[in-house]
């Protein structure tokens, strides 16, 4: 792999940047491979990265239907935060979290990770309740997390309203400053240029169609343009997809897909340097090194695979923006888009092995998944090494919506991101 | 300087009314109907902004949406600054305020542009990938260094003065565009009498037809628009929305309209005028006349001041009356560029030379030029522009046939204006926003729309029809079609005659070889607005970023807030000779909404400030306003939270508010809980699915309380719902879950059980309720009504309906407090008058209002719960020792049964609500603290629980505090731990949650 610097890149000046090499290579598929991941998002591009570095299988293939991170890879906001409530779930965001940081240096590509901070922002009691909750939770996990006053607040964001005038006054914040925001594109470009390098095949423009069973074991997968690719195991990383693909293997899984969108303003000079949320309000914002106020929206109500969501929800979302934040009603919108997220029923995500023998599904991160990306690869990928879960993966097991231990973080995740 | 390119006639604007604006603190003069760019461009303003990576001085190129440099900071108040505002697009007005958004000192002496030059070379795209993470500890200040360089204009600090709103439409025919499309097209469709709304982004209608000098019917071709647009104007049920531009077409022909109503009047609205409106049409069909967007051509140092689009040129000439130059060099693919040299001819400033790409081309517009003398130069190209801040010469060469590479020898010619054309784009961002994949057209050149599951029909420039006279007929078709569609007759149209020219095929070029290979020759620009260049484009490939939307993320091609409308398709086309592709094998381009920005104020119209989630007042609002109550947001209500008397803290509001519950009697407003009406043969079945307990035997008169679950078993609402007749009910909800709630038992009813039948209303603002409870609860309300309230005749659990204060009322004999409680509903015309009555008649008892927060330290005194603080969706009712109201006989099962049956549910050691007392009986607890077995133990420490409810209680001289306890159940007694955030910790002793009169005797008196 060649290395990137910024002595690098004053040698290939010289050289008018002809000389780069490829990031990764455009490999004709193998017939067999001892891993297919199917999928390749950020989550299937990380886990095979981890696979290949971990575990020394390098064995491996990673099919995406389109282009690599195209799916939510490249739609969502970015943040990047740990600051969960339950025990599980701490864990694995916090597992995720301290692969964020030096992310850059160990894939030799920078991911941009900013750690500008995360403020939840609380407009009632309950809000207050349910912080306070979490803060304190998070303390005994060992998790970086605090709150502030609202005075505090203002000083902290000069841009948010945090006076008495406000619909729901701001009583106060929780912050987790360790948290904030990457880039998303070069998390997907970071794992994948690292995963070719130790020799994973990126196969783009591959769309797994069914899979191959028998005797209730998984030997490999059909592919619309590569006929059928056998592999030992299969791992399929597809968010929302998940469903589609679960259907092909013969069971079903409890997410639903839904349309979540996100949007941004024009470029505007430095308004915001970190991310406010409310849960309260309903939106969230931060503002992209370009300058763009980068807004999450809500999912619609109703599932779907169209990756558009309703205007209804855009309204809504910059309704609550431009209450937290009134100097942004002359601001103007440039873009919104959707991604399909696949959402679980207690907002937690699935990392698991599955009815089918050899066959393992990383699926359920919902709105909320990019910042689980290192964590969830690096996760996943040792479920597939090992046939059996990390044991922090372990209750993300998909049999627990049939014990009834869920890990319902709808309080922690709250607002759409 | 006065206006030195402004020529003396000609043109749509009133020179009669010149008006005065301001660029970066300097005053200009313009005219009426002039836009910013074109009276800057009268003024002979050349640079209008610095490029945002290379910090290169950047000019005006087109007229329209298009524009990429011309993007400026409007506003001459702090309160009323616009970011990155495009001078194309901005109607002149006296007064407007206007300034550059970067470049230090200037845009004119930019100190960064040198910085661009030298480090220019060091910025491929993607460079930031590629460096900054050495050493790590230093990406924290290489950051905030990028960070201040971000965005274009500046977001106001002031609140904006302006208001805006919204306006559902419907129509049978939505027409996108007034060009002769569009047009042609709404008269029909008017004619043919179907109601339609048709809009256009710029000022007036005519779209092209105001840009040049074409004749329809021998005259002018703007008469025939006048005609049209008056004709329009008389019919009822047709809608002409000027300044409107649509900017998002979403699924099922929902379209959205921006309309500017004010922006060319002021910097701020009229008094009582919104100054934006958005229209949120649904339309039977849609027409898209929405034209084409004319394609630059990328060539060596084509950002210099002073390369435009030769559609621009024209525009600029013909309906500004600005020639934005002296000495022209035409350089195009195809004849339509012709048409700017004329016009430049015709305006009597010099044209240099007309470049044509291609070899030999005859139509009716290059024999035009030929046979007014103009210096044609065949099948060559301008292959490097001269010049810094404004160009000064180009350099002419030969081209190859393919146009791949240069041959011959390079001519140097004398010129300030290189305008170029490489074919035009049909516009067909709105037809991909709902999702459609465009076409690529080998003899348009461009990508037309493709097939969509839409109502939708297209006409004009977006389908590569760039003739007056196709475009017109296109418009007439689409309308009839319209008209048939909708079941509308055909319509009696004739349209006028326009002259159809001869065109020679274009040339499908886009990039311009230089001599040297791209990586080397000065910079070609793809993209202005985010600096992309041909060569980063040929990086990007040559890296492996080969999908098209991987080139596009590399690079940040069509990112801008342009979104890529003059740079894609050639992006596309340097995309694909890099990969040795067509440009349909590189991929196809997505567009999203919005067509051009809009300012979130629009967006929001009228739900901003006091109207943005309006607040919920109860009919005795004024009268605890009056009383000095503090107010807790509770939903969208605003609760009376305590009633501080003078000099109180609010510790000891709380604690008189308390003991005069116990001791006397309170009086609180509880019409905020949520209501619904349940009626029909099944509502007695039906609620006994909905909650956990039992339902079949509630008598007429009765109350009960219930506890509802989701599907998991977990409680999430509770409340109590009495039985009125055999088949009605009222049920309650907490206040802030109302809402969720009628929609759970509607989603319920619809699509799981629609057999059953029963009817849901909702009816919390129908009555208004006052609580009346303590001891002498019993007293206060014999005094108002001649019902006999004792508790023989009125039991615990009953609801009458009998009179209040004369007024009618259901009193509901149940308790939120433990105490003797009566809950007087009247409805709510009649609320403050039974509340006033209470008020009076209870002086003598020692009534005490109280709020929310006493109620909730009486209700946690009687370890009552309440649903969203006591419970976060991981409960089950056994989790909460409330098993009593779990009934397993039901016959059908209840929602909640499977899940809180799980394993995981019924397993030993599941954390359970119970009571905690803590060893210091001074210290409460803060809520949500976290419970800990051994403080010293090794870390992390096993969390135990959470404590959600937590007091003072007054009453019992102690704090008490609720919270969960993994096994707590069976661990009455035993200490747990509470460390908190400053390092101290609180220990207590899990006890019984119900700390004050256990055996419930103080409610049933
Ligand atoms: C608008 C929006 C905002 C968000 N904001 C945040 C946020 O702020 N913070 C956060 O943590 N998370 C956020 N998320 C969630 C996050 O984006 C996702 O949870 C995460 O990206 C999912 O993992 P992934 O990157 O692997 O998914 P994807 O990138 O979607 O990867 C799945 C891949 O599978 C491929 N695929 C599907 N079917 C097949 C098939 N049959 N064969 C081959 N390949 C297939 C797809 O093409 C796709 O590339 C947001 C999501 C959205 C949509």
């Amino acid at each position: 792999m060649q290395k990137y610097s910024g002595f690098g890149l004053f040698k290939h000046s010289l050289t008018h940047h002809e000389n780069w090499q490829r990031v990764w290579r455009n490999p004709t598929p193998k017939k067999k491979y001892d891993v297919i991941i199917i999928g390749g998002g950020g989550h299937g591009l990380a886990t095979a990265y981890y696979l290949a570095k971990e575990h020394g299988i390098t064995n491996v293939a990673v099919l995406e239907k389109g282009h690599l991170g195209g799916g939510n890879a490249c739609r969502n906001t970015t943040i990047v935060r740990s600051n969960y409530l339950w025990d599980e779930s701490a864990a694995l965001y916090e597992h995720s979290m301290q692969l964020w940081e030096g992310l850059a240096q160990e894939l030799n590509y920078n991911v941009m990770f900013s750690q500008r901070g995360v403020y939840h922002t609380c407009h009632t009691l309950q809000d207050m309740r349910s912080n306070e909750r979490l803060v304190a939770a998070n303390r005994l996990q060992g998790i970086d997390n605090e709150m502030v006053d609202a005075e505090q607040l203002q000083k902290e964001i000069p841009s948010l309203d945090c006076s008495k005038n406000a619909r729901y006054p701001i009583m106060g914040a929780s912050v987790q400053r360790r948290a904030g925001n990457a880039r998303h594109d070069a998390v997907a470009w970071g794992y994948a240029r690292a995963a070719d390098a130790l020799g994973v095949d990126l196969i783009q423009s591959c769309e797994v169609i069914d899979m191959e069973i028998s005797d209730g074991k998984i030997t490999g997968v059909k592919t619309k343009q590569y006929g059928v690719l056998k592999a030992d195991r299969v791992g399929c990383v597809v968010a929302g997809n998940s469903g589609v693909l679960a259907k092909m293997a013969g069971f079903e899984l409890p997410v639903e897909s839904h349309p979540l969108q996100a949007l941004v303003s024009e470029p505007i000079k430095p308004f915001l340097d970190t991310v406010v949320m409310s849960n309260h309000v309903h939106g969230y914002m931060s503002q992209s090194d370009k300058g763009d106020l980068v807004i999450g929206a809500g999912i619609d109500g109703w599932v779907g695979y169209g990756q558009r969501g309703s205007y209804g929800i855009i309204e809504h979302t910059i309704q609550a923006i431009v209450e937290m934040f009134p100097c942004t009603s002359r601001v103007r919108m440039n873009r919104q888009w959707g991604g399909i997220v696949d959402a679980c029923p207690d907002a937690s995500p699935i990392i698991s092995e599955t009815p089918i023998k050899n066959l393992f599904f990383n699926c359920g991160w919902g709105t909320g998944g990019f910042k689980g990306t290192p964590g969830s690869g690096n996760l996943f990928a040792h479920t597939l090494a090992d046939g059996k879960p990390h044991p922090i993966a372990e209750p993300f097991s998909i049999q627990r919506f049939h014990t009834g231990a869920l890990i319902d973080e709808h309080g922690a995740a709250g607002v759409a991101h | 300087m006065t206006q030195q390119n402004r020529l003396t006639s000609g043109g749509r604007i009133d020179r009669s009314t010149p008006l005065t604006f301001t660029y970066n603190g300097k005053q200009y003069k313009g005219f009426k109907g002039d836009t910013l760019a074109s009276a800057m461009l009268a003024n002979g303003i050349d640079v209008v902004a610095r490029s945002f990576k290379y910090s290169r001085p950047r000019g005006i190129v087109a007229c329209g949406a298009e524009e990429p440099n011309a993007v400026l900071q409007l506003g001459a108040t702090e309160a009323t600054q616009v970011p990155n505002v495009r001078a194309t697009q901005q109607e002149l007005f006296d007064g407007l305020v206007s300034a550059s958004t970067n470049g230090w000192p200037s845009v004119d002496t930019d100190v960064m542009g040198m910085i661009g030059k030298m480090g220019g070379n060091m910025m491929p795209p993607g460079f930031y990938y590629k460096t900054f993470m050495f050493p790590e500890s230093l990406w924290d200040t290489y950051e905030s260094m990028i960070r201040k360089a971000a965005g274009i204009g500046r977001a106001p600090k002031e609140k904006d003065p302006d208001t805006y709103d919204a306006i559902n439409q419907h129509c049978d025919v939505m027409i996108v565009g007034a060009g002769p499309a569009g047009l042609a097209a709404a008269l029909t469709a008017a004619r043919g009498g179907a109601r339609v709304i048709i809009a256009d982004e710029q000022n007036e209608f005519g779209g092209s037809l105001l840009n040049s000098t074409e004749q329809l019917d021998g005259k002018p071709a703007t008469e025939w628009v006048r005609a049209v647009v008056e004709e329009l104007s008389t019919y009822d049920d047709v809608l002409l929305l000027p300044r409107s531009t649509v900017n998002g077409y979403h699924d099922h022909n929902f379209l959205t309209i921006h309309e500017r109503r004010t922006d060319h009047l002021a910097d701020i609205a009229p008094v009582n005028t919104v100054r934006q409106r958005m229209h949120r049409v649904r339309a039977k069909w849609v027409v898209l006349a929405t034209g084409a967007h004319e394609r630059p051509l990328v060539y060596a140092n084509n950002d210099v001041p002073g390369c435009m689009i030769t559609g621009a040129v024209s525009a600029y000439i013909n309906r500004y009356g600005v020639v934005p130059g002296n000495e022209l060099v035409v350089m195009t693919t195809n004849d339509y560029g012709y048409q700017a040299a004329l016009d430049w001819a015709d305006a009597g400033r010099k044209v240099v030379a007309i470049v044509d790409t291609r070899e030999a081309a005859v139509g009716d517009r290059t024999e035009a030029a030929r046979q007014r003398g103009l210096n044609i130069i065949s099948g060559s190209a301008v292959i490097e522009v001269q010049g810094t801040k404004r160009v000064t010469g180009v350099s002419v060469a030969g081209l190859s046939a393919s146009g791949a590479k240069v041959i011959g020898s390079v001519t140097k010619l004398k010129a300030d204006t290189v305008a170029t054309s490489g074919g035009w784009s049909p516009v067909i961002h709105l037809s991909c926003h709902t999702g459609s994949r465009p076409v690529w057209s080998d003899s348009v050149v461009g990508f037309l729309p493709g097939p969509t599951v839409q109502k939708q029909l297209t006409a004009g420039g977006i389908n590569g029809q760039y003739e007056t006279a196709v475009a017109l007929q296109e418009g007439l078709d689409a309308g009839q079609k319209a008209l048939a569609e909708v079941g509308l007759a055909v319509a009696d149209v004739v349209l006028p005659e326009a002259k159809t020219l001869k065109v020679a095929a274009p040339m499908s070029l886009f990039h311009i070889p230089h001599l040297k290979p791209t990586s080397q020759a000065p910079k070609q620009f793809v993209d202005y607005q985010t600096d992309v260049t041909a060569a980063g484009i040929e990086i990007a490939c040559r890296e492996g970023f080969e999908a098209i939307e991987h080139v596009k993320r590399y690079t940040a091609m069509g990112f801008g807030t342009d979104q890529g409308k003059l740079g894609n398709i050639n992006g596309m086309a340097v995309a694909a000779k890099a990969l040795n592709k067509t440009i349909p094998e590189t991929g196809t381009t997505v567009f999203r909404p919005n067509y051009t920005p809009i300012a979130f104020g629009a967006i929001i119209g009228r739900n901003a400030g006091a109207l943005f989630e309006p607040e919920r007042y109860t009919a005795m609002h004024k009268w605890h306003v009056e009383q000095g109550a503090m107010f807790e947001d509770v939903g969208q209500w605003k609760r009376p939270w305590y009633y501080p008397q003078k000099g109180e803290s609010m510790q000891q509001s709380l604690n008189r508010e308390c003991m005069a519950v116990r001791n006397a009697v309170g009086i609180l407003d509880a019409s905020t809980l949520g209501k619904i009406d349940v009626q029909g043969k099944d509502a007695r079945e039906f609620l006994g699915r909905v909650y956990s307990n039992a339902w079949a035997k509630l008598a007429i008169g009765k109350c009960r309380y219930g506890l509802m679950c989701g599907e998991d078993g977990m409680v999430f609402d509770d409340g109590v719902t009495a039985c009125l007749g055999e088949n009605h009910f009222v049920m309650t909800t907490t206040t802030g879950g109302a809402a969720h709630v009628y929609e759970w038992l509607e989603i319920y009813h619809q699509t799981e059980w629609p057999e059953l039948e029963v009817y849901f209303n909702t009816v919390t603002d129908h009555w208004s309720t006052a609580t009346i409870t303590g001891p002498n609860s019993r007293k206060l309300l014999e005094e108002l009504t001649d019902f006999d309230v004792s508790n023989d005749n009125f039991r615990y659990m009953d609801w009458k309906q009998i009179t209040v204060a004369g007024v009618p009322a259901r009193v509901f004999r149940i308790s939120f407090t433990g105490e003797l409680s009566f809950e007087i509903n009247v409805q709510a015309n009649y609320g403050m008058a039974v509340w006033e009555k209470l008020i009076e008649a209870g002086a003598k008892y020692g009534l005490t209002p109280y709020g929310t927060e006493t109620m909730h330290v009486l209700r946690a005194e009687k370890g009552f719960i309440i649903a969203g603080q006591d419970t976060d969706g991981s409960v089950h009712p056994y989790d909460l020792g409330m098993g009593w109201c779990v009934s397993n006989q039901k016959p059908f099962s209840y929602i909640g049964k499977r899940g809180m049956n799980r394993s995981d549910c019924t397993r030993a050691n599941r954390k359970q609500l119970v009571g905690l007392k803590t060893k210091d009986p001074k210290q409460v607890i803060p809520e949500g603290s976290a419970a800990v077995l051994d403080p010293n133990g090794p870390k992390p420490l096993e969390i135990q629980g959470h404590i959600s409810s937590s007091y003072w209680s007054e009453t019992l001289g102690h704090s008490i505090a609720m919270g969960f306890i993994k096994g707590g159940l069976d661990k009455m007694g035993e200490t747990v731990y509470y460390p908190l955030g400053d390092g101290t910790v609180i220990e207590a002793e899990i006890c019984s949650p119900i700390f004050f009169d256990p055996k419930g005797e103080r409610q049933n008196v």
